[in-house]
């Protein structure tokens, strides 16, 4: 099955971590990527800060672009990657290995893709 | 017990019995535990009418198997959808869910079980969704049992259902470092399994009896096909203990507290089988808190009345069980057994340190109203009695309640 897996981090708690530790965790990410490349499928993207976020809301006049991410959420994504696993249980220990984790405020989302359209025909 | 009321009895164990296996034997040949279980659960429907009236055939297992694949089938039939995802589920490289091959001598119903108390699904939807799946209740029966809406339990039910199929939640009994975590969640849920059927709010002591049957089931099959799973085991001797101390607990509705009880009340046979359970459980030599939880029971279950319980060997368990579980339930506890070692002051201000983690529940107000009273501080004591009164919902407690702060 092929799943999206959400980085996610708080950006406030970011801050505090001091940088050489942030450094160390970042540098086992690479790795960590290299280490699942071979379930890593249709790419992924890692994004710039949330503080560059534009976001395009509906209004009653029309569409109204505003600064910021899409929601209020301390959390904010920082990443996604596609990939393809057996099932649930194979994706989330993938997951759990994800090094941020170690960081307060940091959580990854897993969501199954829509891989067979049938249904909405 | 009348006549309706036994065969009704045989009918639920014989359902109980069935539905679980079929349900894992249609989601392996339909490849889908959505359907697989829609059509156990109208099979089981159509079983409590006919069987009710005509009695129950001599071979329930097959009659229930030849109504479900009927109405797999006819679901299919009138599903286009569901049609056209099937076969797309089936080529599937790894078929999700599928219940994953197991040798022949492991109950097919524990993948089941896994898959229904898996994580990715919220506590409330593990309960419900094991209740029928694996027990085989009705969505009323879940919902009277659980205090619920029928609605609510039944949309819980199929968004659980549906999760397990698309996002990929597999039924299998996991392997490796998560084995111990995963089946921990299981042995949870048989666990409020068990407590719902007495903590119904508003119900009567004796009422919902069933719950705790099912859950005492639900552990002597996990027990029987996972019998080097010390937890498991320790689990099945827990509710053992309680249950046999059942005829005892609930005397003509009224709640009766363990140190008042009768003990000749209490079930031998069953008392028995825990401390088997226990001693098999000891002898993996891998602890847990279920198995504490057991000993514990046993400690009780071991003295001839409360004057003669070996209290310093129920807190020195109490002590241990708090490197697993530190819970308010597990310290308002182990205060309990405090008193009785080193004084109802001592456990008077354990009780008050734990007030901001178990304060404002009915049973923190009633272990602090029964301290109280062994202080001498019998006006404390009433307030407390009442606060406690005005917060359970559960009849038959607030009886006690009621009786002792003398209203």
């Amino acid at each position: 099955m092929k799943y999206v897996i959400m980085f996610t981090s708080t950006p406030e708690l970011d801050a505090a971590v001091p940088p050489e530790r942030a450094q160390e965790v970042y540098g086992r990410v690479y790795q960590w990527f290299e280490e699942h490349d071979a379930h890593m499928v249709d790419g992924g993207a890692e994004l710039q800060p949330v503080d560059t976020a534009t976001t395009v809301r509906h209004g009653a006049e029309g569409p109204v672009v505003v600064d910021g991410p899409f929601t209020e959420a301390r959390e904010a994504v920082g990443g996604f990657s596609i990939i393809e696993v057996d099932d649930l249980d194979a994706a989330l220990a993938l997951a759990r290995t994800w090094p941020m984790l170690e960081l307060p405020g940091t959580s990854v989302e897993v969501r199954p893709m829509v891989t067979d359209y049938s249904q909405f025909e | 017990m009348s006549d309706a009321a036994a065969s009704d009895l045989l009918l639920a164990r014989t359902v109980r019995e069935e539905s679980g296996k079929l349900v894992a034997t249609l989601t392996r040949s339909f490849g889908s535990l959505d359907l697989a279980e829609e059509a156990v659960a109208e099979a089981v429907e159509e079983a409590l009418r006919a069987w009710r009236g005509r009695g129950i055939p001599p071979q329930p297992g097959a009659w229930l198997l030849q109504a479900a694949r009927h109405n797999a089938l006819d679901l299919l039939r009138r599903d286009k959808g569901l049609r056209e995802r099937l076969p797309a589920l089936a080529e599937r490289a790894a078929p999700a869910p599928a219940v994953d091959a197991t040798p022949a001598d492991i109950d097919d119903r524990l993948p089941l079980l896994f898959g229904c108390c898996h994580p990715a699904l919220s506590p409330d939807a593990q309960l419900a969704l094991t209740l029928r799946a694996v027990c085989g209740l009705t969505t009323a029966q879940i919902a009277r049992a659980t205090f619920s809406a029928d609605s609510a339990v039944g949309q819980r039910i199929v968004r659980a259902k549906r999760k397990i199929g698309s996002a990929g939640i597999p039924l299998r009994i996991p392997e490796g470092p998560e084995r111990a975590e995963r089946l921990d969640i299981v042995l949870t849920i048989v666990s409020v399994m068990y407590s719902e059927a007495h903590f119904v709010a508003g119900g009567d002591a004796a009422a919902d009896r069933d719950l705790a049957d099912d859950a005492l089931w639900l552990a002597r099959v996990i027990a029987g096909a996972l019998p080097r799973e010390a937890e498991a085991l320790g689990l099945l001797s827990l509710l053992a203990f309680h249950r046999a101390r059942e005829p005892a607990r609930a005397v003509d509705g009224a709640l009766v507290l363990l140190r008042d009880q009768d003990r000749s009340r209490w079930d031998a046979a069953l008392l028995a089988e825990a401390r088997t359970v226990l001693d098999s459980a000891a002898r993996l030599r891998r602890p847990g808190r279920w198995q504490l939880h057991a000993a514990i029971a046993a400690c009780h279950a071991d003295a001839p009345d409360a004057a003669h319980t070996d209290w310093l060997q129920v807190l020195t368990l109490y002590d241990m069980l708090l490197a697993y579980d530190r819970s308010p339930v597990v310290r308002l506890n182990r205060a309990v057994a405090l008193a009785r070692v080193e004084g109802a002051a001592v456990a008077l201000d354990e009780v008050d340190a734990i007030e901001g983690l178990a304060g404002r529940t009915h049973l923190w107000h009633a272990v602090r109203a029964s301290l109280l009273r062994e202080l001498g501080r019998n006006a404390d004591a009433l307030a407390e009695d009442l606060l406690a009164l005005e917060l359970t919902a559960n009849e038959a407690e607030r009886r006690l309640l009621a009786e002792r702060a003398g209203r």
